[in-house]
């Protein structure tokens, strides 16, 4: 692996680039969004929910679509078919495919859950959203190690 | 897996904590602008909180486990020139977020003070909230860090 990153030709450098800025702009919008979630409760004003499900919508979203297009073009240099991939590249993809569905899932969740706040109906569903985000955020942290490490 | 194989992966996980917590600070001091409620306030620095751990972990670990690394790996020495110039922007960074949150510290002081009468609006509280200098000083620190990031992929000289 080290090898490799020494002789990584210049032109992955922005697809690389790419992907790892999407994924670091993912990861603070889904550490904000579920933090913020987890200190709502406590938040008289209820400005922290609103953020929470705004982070999630504004700052992971954009980041999951820069990760995720990154990956997709570096993984097109690299010259991967799918046979025989490394098990580092599985778990990007089994993450950041399936993160996808979960995230699809909190963002509509988290924007059902918003009205209801707003018509004083309860927290439970901007709950779950942030519950998610922060089962992403571990799955993302996982992906990092995997990404760094390389295991075979 | 080997030793330096660890050594990365740990100094991507400093590195992603580093930047999330700028993504954080970030999109606190931007929700803060323009507005001196003490309460608003006091909830969102208690976000912010979240951020100073993962900035304080994530700059110490990427810059102890990078120069370690450039040390294990035969392709890379420490004093090369695009590590050097990591490290310059390092410490740039380190000195600006440094003040950045100096200023903040001494802010939650006042919004701790003041959020226990309520939550009408306060124009020292908005004020210093919406402080050009520190916007400047924190988009120094986005600014280095990014070049740091920068320099660690296109590595130019290696």
């Amino acid at each position: 692996m080290s090898v490799l990153a020494i002789v990584r030709p210049d032109s992955w450098n922005w697809a690389l680039l790419l992907h790892v800025a999407g994924a670091m702009i993912l990861v603070g919008g889904l550490v904000i969004a579920g933090g913020a979630s987890l200190l709502a409760k406590r938040d008289a004003t209820g400005t922290l929910w609103a953020f929470s499900y705004r982070m999630l919508l504004m700052i992971a979203l954009p980041g999951m679509i820069l990760m995720r297009a990154g990956a997709a073009w570096i993984y097109d240099k690299e010259g991967w078919t799918g046979d025989g991939d490394p098990a580092w590249i599985g778990i990007g993809f089994t993450t950041a495919d399936g993160g996808v569905v979960l995230f699809v899932i909190a963002l509509v969740l988290g924007g059902f859950g918003l009205k209801r706040v707003r018509r004083g109906e309860g927290t439970g569903l901007l709950r779950a959203s942030g519950i998610i985000a922060l089962v992403l955020l571990a799955a993302y942290v996982v992906t990092v190690w995997a990404m760094g490490a390389k295991p075979d | 897996m080997d030793f330096s194989d660890w050594l990365l992966a740990l100094h991507l996980l400093a590195a992603f904590s580093l930047m999330a917590a700028l993504v954080l600070f970030t999109a606190v001091m931007v929700a803060n602008w323009g507005d001196g409620r003490p309460q608003r306030a006091s909830a969102f620095f208690r976000v912010a909180a979240i951020g100073g751990p993962l900035i304080a972990a994530g700059a110490g670990l990427t810059l102890i486990l990078g120069i370690w690394l450039a040390i294990d790996l035969d392709g890379y020495d420490p004093w090369d020139g695009w590590i050097l110039a990591s490290i310059v922007l390092w410490a740039i960074g380190g000195a600006t977020g440094g003040r950045v949150g100096a200023h903040y510290t001494g802010t939650r002081e006042l919004v701790d003070r003041l959020a226990v009468a309520g939550d009408e609006p306060n124009a020292e509280l908005e004020a210093k909230l919406s402080d050009t200098n520190i916007r400047f000083l924190h988009a120094i620190t986005v600014v280095a860090f990014t070049g740091v990031l920068i320099l660690m992929i296109f590595k130019p000289g290696a």
